[in-house]
């Protein structure tokens, strides 16, 4: 029997594509009736064909812990996820908006600290933040821009309102799985993704190389971009390695370059040959042990100082993970006021921060309710699901944050809106959330699309690959 | 091109050359056994001392019989020269420049990789030897081929070039030295219809026998050295990989081909042309075994060499300062 979404459930969440068992959101009409028209077995084989395209490309990322070079293929489900134009409309512009004041808090906090001075958000919450960089005080970064590259995760509740659920600022990762799933669904669906109207998101590499261009030091006419990675064992190699051969640039590892007469060169066959751009995959910490930890075997010597020289440029510059601290992101509101002197657009989830005493307080004693996260981490560690918890995890939380409040904050367990993916011979719904992808150079561009992950275990909220999500492509409908 | 991508190319095809010739070392070793007179039983330590791992063999297995010198060469994860330890290196380098390679060639080194890894975890892989170590020759010369077809001629590809021919050189060297060590009953037996099908043999797993029998119809020790060692036409042949391994080396820098610009270049010309003006019958009347001896460690050099030039550029800080405050003063 043909597949249908007749019987297909949505169980009180609210659903990307079905509106009742049934019945399309309107701009999932075209896939939803191709998918029914297909003949028995069809889908299946389709999502096989699926399958074995993204092997052979190679879209695979690595798993820590297992044995050496251990990759996967990121695990993938061939329905869509359809953004319709007018959401997507309204998430442009508050992505916009958040990137800027960002932006704008990451200069003044490096600088005057006007933001600090006028109490708008207390001090010792960003001077006590193990992700600010007094290294980065003063620091002019080239064009005034800290943070090129960005990845947003939003989620989406029951009434259909969209949350921003965490800023990614410093090497946000999963832009290569977007392109790759792109590649795949256009023959997956080729039919439905014309007649839907998507919006490209092809010319990402493209739009990535001008944005780094932009940041060369300016009397450099054509500039040597390079991109840094960790190395092979980094979970997201794939991604560097495909990033720098769709930008036609070299991929380098640390030890690949060297600091020589005040500038950064790369080790070449023909000797030394000069870097002007640098998008590194590579966390602050490990980048320059003269400036940070000196026991960084990843880095290169001496990177800050020329940097700080202008002769090199980073991207994204250090020090801009305090903006994507936690705690720091329960103040948006009021950073956004600050700078813009607007309401912010796309709102927060409500946050709990537990170094203040009350708040802290209602925390503990929700904690089977809410979810707790650590302020500096993130891909789904060090986190509790309260309502999926046991009494013993509540009791080692409760004292992991009674020890370091700071450390921790907490968000009610919001209920994330659900797509189908299919299993073998029916759809069945699962929580997703979504990350669109924002370069900021010569002005901000959002990406239309981005990277929808979805938790495949039945009922899990947790999304991230570490922990057994899986992606699907992302499809923003042209107005 | 970057110092590190052209070390993890190089070390990619000398590898995957590596993995190839040892599945030849067993494949010949496998023939000559089954030739071998049934009084002498099978002999298997000649071939690790071919390959010259006698010490870390004896010091794991102790005997050196079919089963053991079989793992030892093939599956053996602490032998960084097993076939496993080969393909799994090459891999790993053909990861580190997945970039700068053809996806066809990416996807070969993977496949190859998977095939022995799965037998390795498999029990009955070597109930038919012949088979699978053929399979693991077509394997190699799958990726040569992809490697021909599906890459652009430039930089990269020489340093493949050199990579595989020098490691093709040393092997083939090995194989020829192999007669060396394998035990005759007594010295009459020399000349024999045994010696020949020995040397058949020898000339087989170098894929060399159908060639060798259109350049000299008798097999004779010192036709089948002249031609492993000094042929000009056979891509097998020391001289033939000396050969395009120096005008790889040559492609490289841009220097003209009968001079020099780096030690690589110097080292590997002069064996070359030593090898141009020299006659087989000298070679063995100086020791057939001394020669390869020899040879094999100056090929050691020559990679040293390419390491030096090519894969280790240091700052000149030092140098580039005091130039600096010279011309200023």
């Amino acid at each position: 029997m043909p597949l249908n979404f007749n019987s297909y459930e949505t169980e009180n969440f609210y659903d990307e594509l079905i509106q009742s068992p049934g019945v399309p959101r309107p701009g999932a009409k075209i896939l939803v009736e191709r998918i029914e028209s297909l003949k028995d077995g069809d889908i299946l084989s389709r999502q096989r064909a699926a399958e074995a395209a993204m092997y052979n490309m190679g879209v695979t990322f690595t798993v820590y812990g297992s044995e050496e070079g251990t990759e996967k293929i990121f695990p993938f489900d061939i329905i869509p996820r359809i953004v319709e134009a007018k959401d997507w409309s309204y998430i442009k512009s508050g992505l916009k908006q958040r990137i800027h004041a960002l932006n704008l808090f990451l200069d003044d906090i490096y600088h005057d600290q006007k933001i600090l001075k006028d109490k708008a958000i207390p001090s010792e919450l960003i001077l006590s933040a193990s992700s600010f960089r007094p290294q980065c005080v003063g620091l002019n970064v080239p064009r005034g821009i800290w943070c090129h590259i960005t990845g947003t995760d939003l989620i989406r509740d029951k009434d259909g309102q969209h949350y921003v659920l965490e800023d990614n600022l410093r090497c946000p990762s999963g832009v290569s799985y977007m392109l790759g799933n792109r590649q795949v669904l256009k023959r997956t669906f080729p039919v439905a993704f014309g007649e839907s109207r998507v919006k490209a998101v092809d010319d990402y590499p493209a739009r990535l190389l001008e944005t780094l261009q932009y940041l060369a030091p300016e009397h450099v006419s054509s500039p040597t971009v390079v991109v840094l990675t960790p190395g092979m064992y980094n979970s997201a190699y794939f991604e560097h390695s495909f990033l720098a051969q769709q930008m036609g640039v070299e991929l380098v590892e640390g030890s690949d370059l060297v600091v020589m007469d005040g500038f950064v060169h790369m080790r070449t066959t023909r000797g030394f040959q000069r870097v002007d751009v640098i998008y590194r995959r590579i966390d602050d910490d490990f980048i320059d042990p003269k400036t940070f930890r000196a026991d960084s075997v990843l880095g290169v010597p001496g990177l800050i100082d020329v940097y700080r020289k202008g002769r090199v440029a980073l991207a994204n510059a250090p020090g801009t993970g305090i903006a994507d601290d936690k705690a720091v992101y329960a103040y948006l509101p009021q950073i956004v006021k600050y700078y813009l002197g607007e309401d912010m657009i796309l709102p927060n989830v409500p946050t709990h921060i537990c170094a203040d005493d009350k708040e802290r307080e209602y925390v503990l004693a929700n904690l089977d309710k809410l979810v707790v996260k650590a302020t500096n981490e993130s891909g789904g560690y060090g986190m509790l699901v309260g309502p999926h918890s046991t009494k013993e995890q509540q009791a080692e939380f409760a004292e992991l944050i009674r020890k370091n409040p700071r450390n921790y904050i907490a968000q009610p367990t919001l209920s994330l809106s659900r797509a189908p993916v299919l299993l073998e011979d029916h759809f069945e719904g699962r929580h997703i959330d979504l990350r669109p992808y924002i370069l900021y150079g010569k002005d901000i561009y959002v990406v239309p699309g981005g990277l929808t992950r979805v938790a495949l275990k039945k009922g899990s909220l947790v999304v991230n690959s570490s922990q057994g999500g899986g992606s699907k492509d992302t499809w923003v409908l042209s107005e | 091109m970057l110092s590190r991508v052209a070390n993890s190319l190089y070390w990619m095809s000398r590898y995957l050359e590596r993995a190839e010739n040892v599945a030849r070392f067993v494949g010949v070793n496998l023939n000559l056994n089954l030739d071998m007179p049934t009084e002498l039983g099978e002999q298997w330590a000649p071939l690790i001392n071919t390959t010259g791992d006698l010490e870390q063999f004896t010091k794991k297995y102790g005997e050196a019989n079919r089963e053991n010198v079989m793992h030892f060469l093939t599956f053996d994860r602490e032998n960084p020269n097993s076939i496993l330890s080969c393909v799994r290196h090459a891999r790993e380098n053909a990861r580190s420049v997945r970039e700068i390679i053809s996806s066809e060639m990416w996807e070969q080194a993977n496949h190859f990789y998977l095939l022995v890894k799965d037998a390795a975890a498999n029990k009955a892989a070597l109930d038919n030897p012949h088979d699978f170590y053929t399979a693991i020759k077509m394997e190699s010369h799958l990726f040569d081929g992809i490697t021909e077809a599906t890459m652009s001629h430039g930089e990269a590809w020489h340093f493949l070039q050199v990579g595989e021919l020098l490691e093709r050189a040393d092997k083939t060297s090995r194989i020829l030295d192999m007669k060396y060590y394998i035990l005759m009953p007594d010295e009459r037996a020399v000349g024999l219809a045994i010696d020949n099908i020995q040397w058949a043999a020898l000339l087989k797993s170098a894929s060399a026998l159908e060639m060798y029998r259109k350049h000299s119809k008798q097999i004779s020790p010192a036709k089948v050295a002249d031609f492993l060692l000094l042929n000009r036409d056979f891509p097998r042949s020391i001289h033939s990989c000396l050969d395009r391994a120096s005008h790889s080396l040559h492609a490289i820098t841009g220097s003209p081909e009968d001079a020099f610009s780096n030690k690589a270049e110097q080292r590997l010309g002069r064996m070359l042309a030593e090898l141009n003006y020299t006659q087989i019958d000298e070679i063995i009347s100086e020791g057939l075994h001394e020669f390869l001896d020899d040879l094999q460690s100056r090929l050691n050099k020559v990679d040293n060499a390419i390491f030096e030039t090519f894969f280790t550029m240091r700052p000149l800080n030092s140098a580039g300062t005091q130039h600096q405050s010279q011309s200023q003063a």
